[in-house]
């Protein structure tokens, strides 16, 4: 049965995959303004030189055709050159990628761990004050822009308070530092991004978590273990947090699109050195294989985070095989 | 019954936006385009209640203009996004099968897209103006809806109305819209007012990236955009657009809440 539904998912990745692929390729293609149209205003070009160049970069095809081509050496993890300094896509996402990991691992991280926390206390204390408390502040955090509380943050800690550094991953003489400074370093220059980028996403579980665990809380068995005398921690952690576990799985999963694509203004604004301001560079500059390689690694990445949690799903619920 | 402040205080709030939207040639003390290069980046006074911008240009009243923007942007992107995502959902959940698939594998790409980078992108493509923006925000945001409403679809359908619905020989086409619709329309409504926040912060933070609305047209994310690079000197081009933003979202999720619990008064969770 296991092989049976790991079957399905995976052919299921393929089809979004390949989907999410298309359509990136198709909005570069159709949209106006095109790589050859530089060639096109300069009178120094002859027509023959203009037509070699178009067949060496293969714009002469139709789309289709090049969708295919690409797709063709995409299989063999060849994304091509960036337009911009000839180097490897591949290599300039794989330079970038660890720091956006790091830094979207580190908030998913606590964002997985301060919903469920939260969402569970607002739960036991439901319409007490901690919880209106938690729903205040978690509320604050899903309206707030999170850029808007980057700069806030960097004008309070940065500017004001100099305690912490507010752009980049190292400090300037990192390379000089002891193992145990330079871990530090890193550790101060990813606080903001981490806490703030969490800060936005906490919202969402919390309620989710505090919702389900109300209704579990509501149900019978738990009336059952009550009346049996078993102790109420027991039931919260390990029967009842137990049901909520199973959604918060695909929960987080489905939010890693926005993770790890929606760090465009965040890296912007903290001069993070991640896919999300590559990406930004890349669109802007208009470096198409640049372009369509961070947005399949992305697509890929949010694609394997959500077949992880279909797997986990499997796991944390027997229930699941039997469908 | 308890009374049902979220809605009260988001109704007021938003009512308070849209008449400042409506009236801003009358509220805003000076002209937003209006520059005057000896009072540049003035902090705020009784003059300029909250300072001037790097041109000499009055904060406020760029503001004050700028919520047009926002609101424009935010009910006609989610407008596009709900009639879009409603229909699929309608029609993905009531003739399943073959649609159904194809509908859903639909909205798993688009879930599984970045979808701030897939605006970027078509923005940075196309020319960014205010339309653009309304209709790439529209287009991405839908997915959603689209399964929550087929969620509902595939409840209601088994109901036995529906079924008695068909037996005396309506169309799917009546079922669907005039039987079906009403009954999801209130989940759809709170999803609308849910869905205007987010993209009244998305079309900010598109701004604020330059790819949004241009200057010299105000919008809330460029003024902010314009902050930043007087970070160090100038605090108040950061700090009220952020807290007009905030606001306009805050009133529109506590809009959305109230809603919800307007049309579910029993589940008060």
């Amino acid at each position: 049965m296991m092989v049976k539904i790991i079957f399905k998912k995976m052919l299921y990745l393929i089809i979004t995959f390949i989907g999410i692929s298309f359509v990136t390729f198709l909005i570069i293609s159709i949209s106006p303004g095109k790589p050859q149209d530089m060639l096109e205003f300069s009178s120094k070009i002859s027509y023959e030189a203009k037509q070699k160049i178009l067949k060496l970069y293969g714009l002469d095809r139709p789309i289709h055709i090049r969708y295919i081509k690409w797709f063709l050496r995409f299989v063999r993890l060849d994304f091509g050159n960036s337009l911009k300094d000839e180097k490897p896509v591949i290599e300039k996402i794989l330079q970038r990628l660890p720091a956006t990991l790091m830094l979207n691992t580190l908030s998913l991280s606590i964002i997985f761990f301060g919903g469920c926390l939260l969402g569970v206390l607002s739960s036991i204390y439901k319409n007490k004050f901690l919880d209106k408390f938690i729903s205040f502040i978690v509320f604050l955090g899903y309206s707030m822009p999170k850029y808007w509380l980057a700069i806030l943050c960097m004008i309070f800690f940065g500017i004001k308070l100099k305690v912490l550094p507010i752009s980049g991953l190292r400090s300037v003489n990192f390379d000089y530092l002891t193992f145990f400074e330079k871990v530090l370093d890193i550790a101060k220059h990813l606080l903001l991004p981490v806490l703030i980028s969490a800060f936005g996403g906490l919202a969402g579980l919390t309620r989710y978590v505090r919702a389900s665990m109300i209704e579990q809380l509501n149900s019978e068995y738990v009336r059952f273990a009550l009346s049996k005398g078993c102790d109420t921690k027991k039931i919260v952690f390990y029967h009842s947090f137990k049901n909520v576990l199973i959604a918060v799985v695909t929960i987080l999963g489905l939010s890693l699109p926005d993770l790890i694509g929606g760090g465009f203004i965040f890296e912007t604004i903290f001069a993070y050195p991640g896919m999300g301001r590559l990406g930004y560079e890349a669109v802007v500059s208009r470096d198409y294989p640049l372009i369509m390689g961070i947005s399949v690694i992305t697509a890929f990445l949010t694609l394997l985070g959500n077949f992880l949690a279909d797997i986990i799903y499997v796991y944390i619920d027997p229930r699941i095989k039997y469908k | 019954m308890k009374k049902n402040s979220s809605l009260i205080a988001g109704l007021t709030i938003v009512g308070v936006l849209i008449i400042i939207a409506f009236f801003a040639k009358f509220i805003s003390p000076y002209n937003p385009y209006e520059q005057n290069l000896t009072s540049r980046l003035k902090p705020p006074s009784y003059k300029n209640f909250f300072g001037t911008d790097e041109l000499g240009r009055d904060v406020f009243s760029r503001m004050i203009y700028a919520s047009r923007v926002s609101l424009s942007v935010g009910f006609i992107s989610v407008g596009i996004a709900t009639f879009i995502g409603t229909i699929l959902g309608l029609i993905s959940g009531y003739y399943g099968k073959f649609i159904d698939d194809f509908i859903m594998r639909l909205v798993d790409i688009m879930l599984c897209f970045p979808t701030f980078f897939l605006i970027i992108l078509v923005i940075a493509f196309l020319k960014p103006s205010i339309y653009n923006i309304m209709i790439v925000i529209g287009i991405t945001s839908w997915p959603g809806l689209t399964r929550y409403v087929r969620a509902e679809v595939l409840r209601i359908k088994s109901l036995e109305y529906v079924l008695s619905a068909k037996l005396a020989g309506l169309s799917s086409f009546r079922i669907l819209f005039v039987h079906i619709l009403p009954n999801i329309l209130a989940p759809v409504i709170v999803s609308f007012s849910l869905g205007i926040s987010s993209a009244i912060l998305t079309e900010s933070g598109l701004s604020f990236l330059g790819l949004g609305i241009q200057p010299p047209e105000p919008s809330w994310g460029n003024i902010l955009s314009s902050g930043k690079d007087y970070i160090h000197i100038a605090w108040w081009l950061s700090l009220f657009p952020g807290i007009a933003i905030f606001i306009t979202v805050v009133s529109f999720n506590l809009l959305a809440e109230g809603l919800r619990i307007f049309f579910n008064p029993k589940e008060k969770i």
